[in-house]
């Protein structure tokens, strides 16, 4: 019993400070700044947390009636959550009180997603899965629509609400027919019953709606419609946030129910996640070439950056397993940076800007210039960011377990990217003394801060890939196979 | 601090330095600073590279003065670099035609200089970075870096259609790289693991990246496996040399950059093409070569005539040269596929006389286009009248680029030419056609520029070449000269490593020379 507690022990903490923060916005704090410390206090806290339980409790050991577990996977994960919700956090700072909006809700909101993808991290069982997942996507609809008297951001909220609660019942059906098929919801004993011989048509059915389930939730194509309008209409911020934190817990339990549960049947499935990470990465950067809101580009990229991601995914094996992780972990430090960047610049109203208001902005403004080259470079994989170390991981990985063709449509479309990508900075550099302004840029102290950690972290990264490999090394032993 | 004991790390991160120092230290407005540091960086960079020429001992290790350290230890790739006699050479061109490119400069660019100048320098790094690893991974990273500085210098500094040249350049080198990297992995996980689901069994050892490790399974590679791989390499390095057809994105980007920037793809970037076929394909893949070689002379003939063909109709100067860089990387490639001695020291050597020659046409085209502000040959005509020392100078270099004996052109085309005859007279029958074509595209093009009436009134007013200008050409001038009377010590650089190339690639070569080989050294006792 005590060991259960303990290990829902930052978790507990998170969801705990959440009330409190949520109460102190109710209560009408007025001192905003303090609140969004106390929140970045508990994200710490939980982290602490985090370090010290992770050591303590025994990696194979399962708690809360084998729901939950804390082993490395679930570790790399849940730091890298906290992460993402940490500067998620630090970007909403300046933003929500230039929007003047109140911050306790909004801030506890971003607490309790996390606790979801965090239990989403330790799942083992697919009902602690579900439920996790049901917290981090409840949550994130209010938040897509927090600023509810914007159009786009209604709108947003509502299409994602509906699309999501579809995708959330697909997944539903398929754990059922799991269920039915294999008469438990744990994924070892899952495993052990598939392992057995072929799979029953009703297991194959449900692990299809479970992979269309999955898919939805990384915003993988053709589950990928949503995407583009809901970050686009989001708060910023949260668009960062979705792009990264439910992303991540989602490739999590992708990763822990196939390459786990899943694995006996791997032959069966994995022509599905081949083809959809073939689509996705071809159709998420063909469509982005044509986008001039940038919101819109990020969101199409993000959607190509789970496409290669789903290649990991694919590969498979310890290696496949480590490079998603190392994977996940670059992508969130470069896509807060570049959306961070897009915060900066976005003060012409509250949708969002054009690929032209970047245009002379190395004149103007040349380290935040400089910074989102960086950032771009790195989405598009070109050395020496994370973004290539991030790419050689999972293609080595995928060429390793024989994909070569897939590799080779994931390289072939990572040059495509570059494409748009340097739209954004020929509008920067390129277009100079032509008259042309950059978009004025808001002075936010707390986004700067958390650019410029995303910046160290992109460089590092690229020129010392060895000790963060070595951190996602943790996909060793996802899963205590029969 | 070790690290920067190491001669290959001074030299290739001195640029990288002095573009720290221009940003940090200087502002934009300081425009004679940011000239001056750019320009000594530049140039001590090549002073501290010239002891390389006999640093490097030929009879020595098959590389030299090797730094190795940890990187990236869970995937076996290391921070390895070294030199061989190829590389050497490749590198005092590189640091020579970096300090003349700032040098340039000077004049030509007159708006966001400090950008420029951090652009150069850093590419200087990265040109630097390809030519001395000897670790794949660390290779692909400098190869990549070097595009970013390259398109912004042709985006920002270039041509009236800039932008659309400066995209083309990426995206088309970069098409080519990525897949180069599934090369690169493929030959990766052959060398360990395997490659899982095509059923393909990896020899055990442990995974590397390293470049001269990677050398000792050349021989067992399976031939199918061997032609995936040269595939992949060639579609990266084809690109970038650029060979026919793959070549369209050169005439675009050449013509738009800015002088300084045509100086450095021509020099430079495009010997990286042709770099990493001697340096990567031919030693590791040699049952893909030996049976790539039709394929690949035919694309270098077809080269050599078809970009003669098309320099002869140009109008515009700088276009002339570039589709005249193609004819002339045809030559290096046809010398490079003959497989033997004297064809690959040929084609080394003619890398650095297209760097010298072509280098130099540009900078020639550019010191009247500054003046003029049009490379029109029809805007032009009887400049001999009023720029006496600028037509010498053109008529050395178009000499040099023709093929003139006592004039390096001539020494690189006749080893080639040797090398190529010694495979097939036909091959050396086109080819050497395409020297006629060459010869007569540069004269009709220094006839239509310097002889003649002076057809426009501005032109009357034109006035010399500059003691900078000057001092920019003279430097490949003496070279130009050097390697054509005295190429002996160029060869004998080169000769060891080309050897060890032809030792893999046509073993049965060595032991039946159809032909001695051009250098008069003796083989080095201990072969690898």
């Amino acid at each position: 019993m005590l060991a259960d507690i303990l290990a829902v022990l930052p978790e507990t903490a998170l969801a705990l400070m959440g009330m409190v923060v949520l109460i102190l916005g109710l209560a009408k704090v007025r001192n905003h700044l303090a609140v969004a410390v106390l929140t970045l206090g508990s994200l710490l806290l939980a982290g602490v947390l985090l370090s010290h339980v992770g050591r303590a409790v025994d990696p194979g050991e399962h708690f809360m009636f084998g729901m939950f577990v804390l082993d490395r996977f679930a570790i790399y994960f849940k730091a890298l959550l906290l992460a993402c919700s940490f500067l998620t956090v630090l970007l909403s700072i300046d933003y929500l009180m230039r929007h003047d909006a109140r911050p306790g809700e909004y801030l506890a909101l971003v607490m309790l997603a996390t606790v979801g993808m965090m239990t989403m991290a330790s799942g083992v069982h697919l009902a602690a899965i579900y439920v996790g997942l049901e917290l981090m996507a409840l949550s994130t609809y209010v938040l897509a629509g927090y600023f509810r008297r914007q159009v786009k951001s209604h709108e947003a909220a509502a299409k994602y609400f509906v699309l999501g609660a579809l995708s959330s019942g697909i997944l539903l059906y398929g754990l059922s027919l799991l269920y039915g098929a294999t008469g438990t919801l744990e994924l070892q004993a899952i495993a052990g019953r598939l392992a057995q011989g072929p799979p029953s048509a009703a297991a194959l059915a449900g692990i299809g709606l479970l992979a269309c389930g999955f898919l939805f939730k990384v915003a993988a194509v053709p589950f990928h419609m949503w995407t583009p309008d809901v970050y686009e209409g989001a708060p910023t911020p949260i668009t960062t946030f979705m792009s990264v934190g439910p992303k991540a817990a989602a490739f999590a339990i992708f990763l822990r129910v196939f390459d786990g549960g899943l694995a006996p049947v791997a032959e069966s499935w994995r022509p599905l996640v081949w083809g959809a990470a073939a689509l996705t990465m071809v159709w998420g950067n063909i469509a982005a070439l044509t986008q001039d809101n940038v919101k819109r580009m990020l969101a199409y990229s993000s959607i190509a950056h789970a496409g290669y991601a789903l290649v990991g995914l694919v590969a498979g094996g310890d290696a496949g397993v480590q490079s998603v992780l190392l994977y996940m972990l670059v992508y969130t430090v470069t896509n807060v940076g570049a959306f961070g960047l897009v915060i900066l610049l976005e003060s012409r109203g509250y949708a969002g800007q054009t690929v032209q208001d970047f245009a002379g902005l190395a004149r103007k403004q040349p380290v935040a210039a400089f910074g989102m080259l960086l950032f771009l470079l790195s989405l598009g994989g070109i050395p020496p960011t994370a973004g290539f170390m991030g790419k050689l991981y999972v293609f080595a990985a995928a060429i390793r377990s024989g994909y070569v063709w897939l590799v080779v449509i994931a390289v072939l479309m990572s040059a495509v990217s570059l494409y748009y990508y340097l739209r954004i900075v020929l509008q920067m550099y390129l277009r100079d003394g032509e008259g042309v302004e950059p978009a004025p840029m808001v002075s936010a102290v707390w986004t700067e801060r958390a650019l410029w950690a995303c910046a160290v972290a992109v460089l590092l990264i690229g020129l010392w890939p060895g000790p963060f490999a070595a951190a996602a090394a943790a996909g060793l032993g996802i899963m205590p196979l029969p | 601090m070790e690290f920067f004991a190491n001669p290959l790390n001074q030299i290739c991160y001195l640029p990288l330095l002095g573009a720290l120092v221009i940003i940090f230290f200087l502002k934009r407005e300081q425009s004679k600073a940011i000239k001056v540091v750019a320009t000594v960086t530049a140039g001590l960079d090549f002073v501290i590279s010239i002891p390389l020429w006999w640093r490097y001992l030929p009879e020595g290790n098959a590389f030299q003065l090797t730094y190795k350290a940890s990187w990236i230890p869970s995937i076996g790739s290391s921070y390895h670099f070294g030199v061989d006699g190829i590389s050497v050479l490749l590198i005092l061109l590189t640091t020579l035609l970096g300090f003349i490119a700032v040098y340039s400069s000077f004049s030509a660019i007159t708006h966001r200089e400090k950008e420029y100048y951090v652009f150069l320098l850093v590419l200087q790094t990265g040109m630097l970075g390809v030519f001395m690893a000897l670790d794949f991974v660390l290779f692909y990273v400098f190869w990549e870096v070097m595009l970013v500085p390259m398109y912004f210098l042709i985006g920002i500094w270039g041509g009236p259609r800039k932008l659309y040249a400066a995209i083309k350049f990426f995206l088309y080198t970069l098409a080519g790289s990525v897949l180069m990297l599934v090369g690169i992995l493929a030959l990766y996980f052959y060398n360990s693991t395997g490659l899982g689901a095509v059923g393909l069994e990896g020899l055990g050892n442990p995974a590397t990246f390293d470049v001269p490790t990677l050398f000792g399974i050349a021989g067992r590679i399976p031939p199918g496996l061997q032609m995936w791989i040269f595939l992949a390499f060639f579609v990266g390095f084809a690109i970038k040399v650029p060979m026919f057809p793959f070549h369209t994105w050169l005439p675009d980007a050449h013509v738009e950059a800015p002088t300084a920037g045509s100086v450095i793809l021509a020099g430079v970037l495009l010997k990286m093409g042709t770099y990493g076929f001697i340096r990567f394909s031919l030693p590791l893949l040699p049952d893909a070569t030996q049976k790539a070689v039709p394929w690949m002379v035919g694309l270098a003939i077809v080269g050599i005539i078809y970009g003669a063909l098309v320099a002869m109709a140009q109008k515009d100067m700088k276009k002339l040269v570039a589709y005249s860089s193609v004819s002339h990387l045809g030559f290096v490639m046809l010398g490079m596929f003959a497989l033997n001695p004297s064809g690959l020291s040929g084609s080394v050597l003619q890398m650095i006389n297209h760097g010298l020659s072509t280098g130099g046409l540009f900078l020639l085209v550019g010191i009247v286009y500054e003046r003029r502000h049009t490379r029109m040959i029809a805007d032009y005509g009887g400049l001999a009248k009023v720029m006496p020392v600028y037509a010498t100078l053109f008529m050395i270099i178009t000499m040099a680029s023709i093929g003139l004996p006592t004039l390096n052109g001539f020494v690189g085309e006749l080893t080639i030419l040797i090398g190529a005859f010694n495979r097939s007279t036909w091959w050396a029958v086109l080819a050497a056609s395409g020297i006629v074509l060459g010869a007569a595209y540069m004269l009709w093009l220094y006839q239509r520029v310097f002889f003649g009436d002076i057809t426009h009134e501005e032109n009357h007013t034109l006035t010399d070449v500059n003691r900078r200008e000057q001092w920019t050409l003279i430097p490949l001038v003496v070279l130009c000269f050097w390697i054509g009377l005295y190429p002996k010590p160029f060869f004998r650089i080169m000769e060891p490593s080309i050897r060890r190339v032809v030792e893999v690639v046509d073993p049965g070569y060595l032991a039946h020379p159809r032909l001695p080989a051009v250098s008069t050294v003796p083989p080095p006792a201990h072969g690898r």
